[in-house]
C-alpha cells in the first residue's frame, strides 16, 4: 500500500498539467494512466493546437485576439449554452498558459498549411498532440513524479466525504491526500453511448482514444458528484465511413461535402449540403448521418469537384458512370441515378465559387442545396462514404472556479477535476476548435495548484 | 529496379500524412509533400533523401504501430534510401555488399593494411624523408590517386543517374545559398525550432546528434582540405612534406583529425543506444562499420602524427594508408554515399 500525496487519474493534457504544477510544489505525485505507455495521452495525443486569448503576437499567433472577441466566438457556437464565469475564466487564463506551456517543453509551430484562418486564434504544437504529451510527461518524470501505465482506476473512494484512494482494476489500492480527476468522458465505452443516445450508437466511430470509458466519471456520480451537461449528447462529427472503429484521429475527417450530393442508404438526399461553409457544418452532419437508416450516407462528386478540399486518407471509389458509383458503394444504381437527376435538372446557371457562399443554389429541390450547386455531370464520378464519429461527450463533473468538484454534501474538500471530465461546466453545447486544451491546460493548472496547496 | 514495393508504402504513408499534417514544422521534407499534387515513385525517392532520420515524425505520430495506420517514415524512408543507393551504385552488387555488411568493411580494411604493408615492403624507397622513407612519394601517388579519382567518377555517374530520376533541373545560385545553409548548420536535425532530433533518448529530444554529426563533417573537411594543401604545396610550391606543426596541412589536419575522431566516436555511441527499427535495419551493421573506419582514419592518422621519430612510424603509417585507402575505395558503396545523395536532395527546388 502506498501514499502520495496527489494521485492523478488519467494521462492526457489535463492530468499532465495537474501533475508538473503539483510536483512543482514539492508534491508527492503519482500519475495513474489506464492506457498502456505507447498509447498514453487520451485524445490529447490527437490534437493540434489550443485556442488562446494575446494581446498583441504572442509566440507563433499573429495579431490580437482579446477576451471579447474569443467569448463571442464561444456563443456563437454553444448557442449561449455556457457557464460564463468559468468560460471566461478559462479564456483569460489561456494567454498565461502559453508562455507556460512552453517553459515546460511544448514546441509551437505556424498554423498548418490549409488552417491559414486559425493562425492568429490558435497555436499549433508542433508534431501535434502526441509531441505534447511526450514533453509533458518527460518534464513530469524530471520533476519525480511516479508514472503508472496500465492503471484503470475502476473506483475512486470517497466513503468517508472526501478522497482517501483510487482503486485500481486488478484492487490495488493508491492512497493519497488529495486527487485530481482527469480521465476524459465516456465516449469509448459503447453501451453508455448506445443507453444516452440510442441504439443508432453502435454504428459510430470514435475518433480518439479507446481508453475514455467514463469508468471514474461513472463512479464518482454514482456517489453523489454533481453532473452538468446534456447527458445524451456527443460531439459528433461526419467522418469517413471506412475509418478504424477507434483512434482514427484527424486524418478520417472528409471535406467534401459542400462540393458534393449527400445521399442515405436508399439513395435519397436528406439536408442541404451547401448550407454553410464547412468549418461551421462538419459538426451538424455527424447528427445528420446519425439519423439516417443504419447511420450511413454517400457522398458523390464530380470530376471538377476534385482538388477543392483537402485530400482523404481513404482514396474513394471511383468510375465513369452514376452506376458505376453505385454498384462501388453498394447502392440501387436506379435510385442514385434518379437522384443525381434531379438534382441536375434543379441546378441552375451562375458563377461557382469554392470557399465563399456563392448563392449558387438549386432551384424548386426539397431539399435544396443552398451553395456549391453544379450539376454532377463530368465524369468520373467519387464515392465517399460517411459515418458519425464521436469526438467526445458533454456530460461532466460540477466545478467551481477552483476546479473542485461539487459532491453529493457540498464541495468535496480535496478532489479536483480539470479536462474533458469536467468540460460539461464551460460548454454545454457545441464546439470551438482548440477549447478542449484550453479547457485542460487551464483547469489541469489550476487543479494541480489547489491540490498542491492543500496537502502542503 | 526501383523496388516499387518501398516507394509504394512510403506513398500509403505520405497520404496519411497529407491528410494530418502536424509534423509540418520538423524538417523540409513535410512541406515538400505537402504542396506536391500528385505523389510518384521518384517524388517519393527524393523525399527519402531528403530525410535526415531525425525522428522527430515517429515519436510524435498518434499512427505510429501498433495503430493500424502503422506510420513509421523514418524506417521506410531510410528503405527507400538505401534502395536509391544501391540502385544507383555502379556496380551494384559493390554497393549491396558493403552497404549492409560490416564484415565486408572490415574485410576490405584488412585487404587495405595488407597493401600498404606489401607496398611498404617490396618497393621500400632507397632514401626519402619523413613518411617518403618509407614509401615513396611516386608510389603513394600510384596507388592513391586511381582509388580517389575511380571511386569519385563511379559516384558522379550514379549522381547524374539519380539527378535524372529525380527531374532535377539546372542548379541556381539560391539553390546552392539554401543547401550550404542546411548542411552548415544541419538544420534537418535540428528538429525544426533548435531543440534536435530523437535519437537515443527516443520521445525526448536531444542535439547530441546533430552535433556529432557537426563534428564528423567539420572534421573530415577539415582533413581533406589538409591532403589538399598539402598536395598543392607539393607540386605548386615545391616545398615537401614532412611539414612542420605550424603549417597550414596540420593546422588543419590535427585539428580536423581530433574532431573526426569525437565526432565518429559519439555517433558510433549514439548508434548503439538508438532504435534500430526507426533505420534501415538491415544494413546497421554495414553502417556501423562504416563509422568505425572513418573513427580508424582519423585515430591512426593522429597516432602517427604522435609516433613522429620514433620506431613504430613504419606499422602505423601502413595501418594508417591502409585504412584511407579502403575509405576511399568503398567511398561509392558504404554510408559516406549519403551526403551526396543528399546534397543532391537539398540542391533540389521543393
Ligand atoms: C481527433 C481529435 C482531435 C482533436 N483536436 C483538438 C484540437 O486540435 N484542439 C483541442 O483543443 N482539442 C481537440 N480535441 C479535443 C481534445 O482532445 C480534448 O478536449 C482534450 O484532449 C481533453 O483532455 P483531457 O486530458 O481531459 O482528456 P484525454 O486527453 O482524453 O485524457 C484522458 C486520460 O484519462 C485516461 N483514463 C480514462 N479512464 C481512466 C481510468 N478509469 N483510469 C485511469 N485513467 C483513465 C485515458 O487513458 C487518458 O490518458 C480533439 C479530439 C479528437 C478526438
Ligand atoms: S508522421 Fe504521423 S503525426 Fe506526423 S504528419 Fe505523418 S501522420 Fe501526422
Ligand atoms: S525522420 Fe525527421 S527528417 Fe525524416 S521525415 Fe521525419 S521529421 Fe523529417
Amino acid at each position: 500500500m502506498s501514499q502520495y500525496d496527489v494521485v492523478v487519474i488519467g494521462g492526457g493534457n489535463a492530468a499532465l498539467c495537474a501533475a508538473i504544477e503539483a510536483a512543482e510544489t514539492g508534491a508527492d505525485v503519482i500519475i495513474l494512466e489506464s492506457a498502456p505507455k505507447h498509447m498514453r495521452g487520451g485524445n490529447s495525443r490527437h490534437t493540434r493546437n489550443f485556442r488562446c486569448m494575446h494581446q498583441g503576437p504572442l509566440s507563433v499567433l499573429t495579431g490580437t485576439y482579446d477576451e471579447t472577441e474569443y467569448y463571442d466566438d464561444l456563443l456563437l457556437v454553444t448557442k449561449g449554452q455556457t457557464d460564463p464565469d468559468l468560460a471566461r475564466l478559462a479564456i483569460r487564463e489561456s494567454e498565461s498558459c502559453l508562455p507556460w506551456m512552453e517553459r515546460h517543453g511544448v514546441i509551437f509551430q505556424g498554423s498548418l498549411s490549409g488552417t491559414l484562418s486559425l493562425d492568429r486564434t490558435n497555436a499549433f504544437f508542433l508534431g501535434g498532440g502526441k509531441a505534447l504529451v511526450n514533453a509533458y510527461y518527460a518534464c513530469a518524470e524530471d520533476l519525480g513524479v511516479t508514472i503508472r501505465y496500465n492503471a484503470e482506476v475502476r473506483h475512486v473512494d470517497l466513503s468517508e466525504g472526501r478522497f482517501t484512494a483510487a482503486i485500481l482494476t486488478d484492487g490495488t489500492r493508491i492512497e493519497g491526500r488529495a486527487a485530481v480527476l482527469a480521465s476524459g468522458g465516456f465516449q469509448a465505452d459503447l453501451d453508455w453511448l448506445t443507453r444516452a443516445w440510442g441504439p443508432e450508437a453502435a454504428n459510430f466511430l470514435i475518433r480518439g482514444t479507446p481508453y475514455n470509458r467514463g469508468v471514474v466519471l461513472r463512479d464518482v456520480l454514482d456517489q453523489g458528484a454533481v453532473s452538468v451537461g446534456d447527458p445524451t449528447q456527443c460531439h459528433c462529427v461526419a467522418i469517413d465511413g471506412r475509418a478504424p472503429k477507434f483512434d482514427g484521429g484527424i486524418v478520417t475527417r472528409l471535406d467534401c461535402v459542400p462540393y458534393a450530393l449527400v445521399v442515405n442508404r436508399d439513395g435519397a438526399r436528406f439536408y442541404d449540403e451547401g448550407e454553410d461553409v464547412w468549418p461551421k457544418r462538419y459538426a451538424i452532419w455527424g447528427r445528420l448521418v446519425a439519423r439516417q437508416p443504419d447511420q450511413i450516407a454517400y457522398a458523390i462528386t464530380d470530376q471538377k469537384a476534385q482538388g477543392l478540399f483537402m485530400p482523404p486518407v481513404f482514396a474513394p471509389v471511383k468510375a465513369d458512370t452514376i452506376e458505376g458509383v453505385a454498384q462501388l458503394l453498394g447502392l440501387s444504381g436506379d435510385s442514385l441515378r434518379q437522384t443525381v437527376a434531379e438534382y441536375n435538372a434543379a441546378c441552375r446557371d451562375g458563377t461557382f465559387t469554392p470557399g465563399v457562399l456563392d448563392g449558387l443554389a438549386t432551384d424548386g429541390l426539397d431539399p435544396p442545396k443552398t451553395n456549391w450547386a453544379r450539376p454532377l455531370d463530368t465524369p468520373p464520378y467519387y464515392g465517399y462514404m460517411l459515418r458519425p464519429g464521436v469526438t467526445f461527450t458533454y456530460l461532466g463533473l460540477k466545478v467551481t472556479e477552483r476546479a473542485q468538484v461539487q459532491g453529493a454534501h457540498g464541495l468535496l474538500p480535496n478532489v479536483w477535476a480539470a479536462g474533458e471530465i469536467m468540460a460539461g461546466s464551460i460548454l454545454g453545447q457545441g464546439y470551438l476548435a482548440g477549447f478542449g486544451m484550453t479547457i485542460g491546460t487551464v483547469f489541469g493548472r489550476i487543479a494541480g495548484q489547489e491540490a498542491a496547496a492543500y496537502v502542503g | 529496379m526501383l523496388d516499387n514495393s518501398l516507394s509504394d508504402e512510403a506513398t500509403r504513408q505520405f497520404q496519411i500524412c497529407n491528410s494530418c499534417r502536424y509534423c509540418e514544422g520538423y524538417c523540409d521534407v513535410f512541406p515538400q509533400l505537402f504542396s506536391l499534387p500528385e505523389m510518384s515513385a521518384a517524388q517519393a525517392t527524393h523525399l527519402a533523401n531528403l530525410c535526415h532520420n531525425c525522428r522527430g515524425c515517429y515519436y510524435a505520430c498518434q499512427y505510429a504501430p501498433p495503430h493500424e495506420f502503422d506510420l513509421n517514415l523514418p524506417a521506410v524512408l531510410a528503405e527507400l534510401r538505401q534502395d536509391t543507393w544501391e540502385r544507383h551504385a555502379l556496380p551494384q552488387a559493390l554497393a549491396r555488399v558493403f552497404h549492409a555488411h560490416g564484415v565486408a568493411v572490415a574485410a576490405a580494411l584488412i585487404a587495405g593494411f595488407a597493401l600498404l604493408f606489401f607496398a611498404m615492403a617490396a618497393l621500400r624507397p632507397e632514401a626519402g624523408e619523413g613518411f617518403y622513407a618509407y614509401l615513396s612519394h611516386n608510389a603513394m601517388v600510384l596507388i592513391f590517386a586511381p582509388a580517389f579519382v575511380l571511386p569519385l567518377l563511379g559516384l558522379a555517374l550514379s549522381l547524374r543517374s539519380y539527378w535524372r530520376e529525380i527531374g532535377g533541373g539546372w542548379v541556381t545560385w539560391a539553390d546552392l545559398k539554401r543547401m550550404g545553409g542546411s548542411v552548415a548548420r544541419m538544420k534537418n536535425l535540428s528538429g525544426g525550432a533548435g531543440q534536435g532530433c530523437n535519437f537515443e533518448q527516443g520521445a525526448r529530444y536531444s542535439n547530441a546528434r546533430r552535433h556529432a554529426h557537426q563534428a564528423t563533417l567539420w572534421g573530415f573537411l577539415m582533413c581533406f582540405a589538409a591532403t589538399s594543401v598539402a598536395t598543392l604545396m607539393h607540386y605548386g610550391l615545391g616545398w615537401e612534406a614532412p611539414y612542420p606543426f605550424w603549417s597550414p596541412p596540420k593546422l588543419l589536419g590535427v585539428p580536423g583529425g581530433i574532431l573526426l575522431c569525437l565526432g565518429t566516436g559519439a555517433l558510433a555511441w549514439l548508434k548503439l543506444r538508438a532504435d534500430r527499427d526507426l533505420g534501415a535495419a538491415r544494413v546497421w551493421g554495414g553502417e556501423m562499420a562504416f563509422v568505425v573506419l572513418l573513427f580508424t582514419v582519423s585515430a591512426t592518422g593522429l597516432a602517427l602524427y604522435a609516433a613522429t621519430g620514433t620506431g613504430a612510424v613504419p606499422a602505423l603509417l601502413a595501418i594508417h594508408l591502409g585504412a584511407v585507402l579502403a575509405f576511399f575505395v568503398l567511398t561509392p558503396y558504404t554510408k559516406m554515399v549519403h551526403g551526396f545523395y543528399r546534397v543532391a536532395a537539398l540542391l533540389k527546388r521543393g
